[in-house]
């Protein structure tokens, strides 16, 4: 494995910052601190500053849409994650993510070459779980899919990492990782552990400031 | 390649997880609920009078009209959730063949049952179901709802009753937490709940679902202080289409809920909104006229 090096130099824990406007903020910093990296809510601009990695959670895409504006981290998120700062996006994420999408608006952050369809499933009564394979996770996973999008087609540089009855619901286009279930849900770590060890691998000491 | 399987528990509370740290604004119309999407809102409650409008026509509040709640699902794409009459099963039936995504049995509407509530467990649609208490609230946990809100007292714009219920919630999950094994035994039977409820409050210091707040938010500062007082999320019944400007209320409503914990943004939302709901004194209403009475 990779000796990990983060900004400081001095530790091998990163910062996992988890957009925090709204929705299921709290499940994915659980998860994270169970798997050994340190969660942080962001809600301010100064919150993004050290952050290793960025969570976009689940939750309503609309409203945090708005809030993103309002809070004004827009600009920041995408000047970081043009950067290369690794993202994951679950669900509402996902579509924040999205170039196009279907059933709404693409967000202004209009990152991943994907396009997807939101409320893809109905209404909550078509809300499920299943066992699911995942690229780079043996065995089963159990997916959450709560009033999720799925992903309708992949652009160039965008790999496939699950399908479910023959629809996309995770991928993964470089630093850019999506799904349309929650992993931060199912009581198994297993996918936030393949996320976070992409991210300790990819940390790089900053660069020296101009 | 598994089966799926809808409705099961997680998918249930899932859905409130989403909820979380978001507004959820009572609508009577598709224009209404256009507004409350345009502001942020997180979800709709479908209804035919606000709680505020109840109170004043008095009589038997019943479910909404269907066609009202399918005019208000085509309008938005949010959640919609609708309210069925404490222990009216048949009302939640309906409801769920209308494809709502969340049921509140609600205190607001007239009861249809002094004895039991809906067997929530029973149904794939998720149930909201309003609490004073920790063990109406375990109560109402154990018969399956997936999500927990103060009753507050709906209708009034008054919120000292929603930071009763949730101070009471909160005062009790803290006791819970340093008692011992077999003082859990009593403590189930002081507070009505099942054991194993009460047990799992005292471990992990929270209610097993999310707790939401509700029954006289009127203000951004009455939403930021239930939010600090602990409530993930809050309902707005009256408060925003009983004000003055409904559009700039709910906007503010809605960035003072995830701003909660700065001043400086509460006080900038805070200005210029317009006259807030009139309201009503919760002292200054009858024991007949209190709807957080009803539901045991």
């Amino acid at each position: 494995m990779m000796e990990i090096r983060n900004i400081n130099g001095n530790s091998t824990r990163p910062t996992i910052g988890i957009l925090g406007l709204q929705g299921a903020v709290e499940a994915h910093a659980d998860m994270f601190a169970a798997c050994g990296a340190a969660p942080r809510v962001v809600l301010r601009p100064a919150d993004l500053e050290g952050i290793d990695a960025l969570v976009i959670p689940g939750g309503e895409s609309t409203t945090q849409k708005k809030l993103l504006n309002f809070n004004q981290l827009a600009s920041g998120l995408v000047q970081r994650i043009a950067a290369g700062l690794p993202v994951l996006g679950t669900c509402a994420g996902l579509v924040m993510l999205a170039r196009e999408v279907e059933g709404g608006t693409a967000s202004k952050l209009n990152l991943m070459n994907i396009k997807v369809r939101r409320n893809a499933y109905g209404s909550q009564l078509d809300s499920f779980e299943a066992y699911i394979d995942i690229k780079g996770i043996s065995g089963k996973f159990l997916a959450i899919m709560i009033r999720a999008p799925y992903i309708i087609s992949v652009g160039e540089g965008v790999e496939v990492l699950a399908t479910y009855e023959g629809r996309i619901l995770a991928a993964r286009e470089k630093h850019l990782w999506g799904c349309a279930f929650h992993p931060e849900l199912s009581g198994d770590n297993r996918f936030h552990n393949m996320f976070l060890e992409y991210v300790k691998e990819n940390m790089v000491p900053a660069a020296t400031p101009a | 390649m598994s089966e799926k399987q809808l409705g099961t528990w997680s998918v249930k509370r899932g859905l409130a997880e989403m909820l979380k740290g978001g507004v959820i604004m009572d609508v009577t119309s598709p224009e209404q609920a256009k507004i409350a999407e345009d502001a942020g809102a997180v979800a709709v409650m479908a209804l035919e009078r606000v709680p505020a409008d109840i109170r004043k026509a008095g009589g038997v509040a019943r479910m909404a009209d269907p066609a009202i709640i399918e005019a208000i699902k085509e309008a938005v794409t949010i959640p919609v959730m609708a309210k069925a009459r404490i222990g009216h099963f048949v009302e939640a039936q309906i409801l769920e063949a209308l494809g709502v995504d969340f049921i509140d049995e609600s205190e607001v509407l007239t009861p249809a049952d002094d004895k039991y509530h809906i067997d929530k467990h029973a149904f794939k649609v998720p149930f909201v179901c309003g609490a004073r208490n920790l063990g109406e609230a375990l109560r109402r946990i154990a018969e399956g709802a997936a999500l927990i809100r103060t009753k507050g007292e709906a209708g009034t714009g008054d919120i000292i009753e929603a930071v009763r219920h949730l101070r009471a919630i909160n005062g009790e999950i803290a006791r819970l937490k340093c008692l011992e094994r077999e003082e859990l035994v009593s403590a189930a039977k002081e507070l009505g709940a099942p054991l194993h409820l009460v047990e799992e409050v005292a471990r992990t210091g929270r209610l097993p679902v999310p707790n939401f707040s509700a029954g006289g938010v009127a203000t951004p500062a009455d939403a930021a202080l239930m939010r600090q007082l602990g409530a993930e999320s809050v309902f707005v019944g009256s408060g925003i289409f009983k004000s003055e400007d409904p559009v700039k209320r709910a906007r503010a409503i809605v960035l003072a809920t995830t701003n909660y914990n700065d001043p400086q943004i509460l006080a900038e939302v805070s200005k210029g909104l317009g006259e807030a709901m009139r309201g009503i004194q919760v002292e200054t209403l009858p024991a007949e006229g209190r709807l957080a009475d009803r539901g045991w």
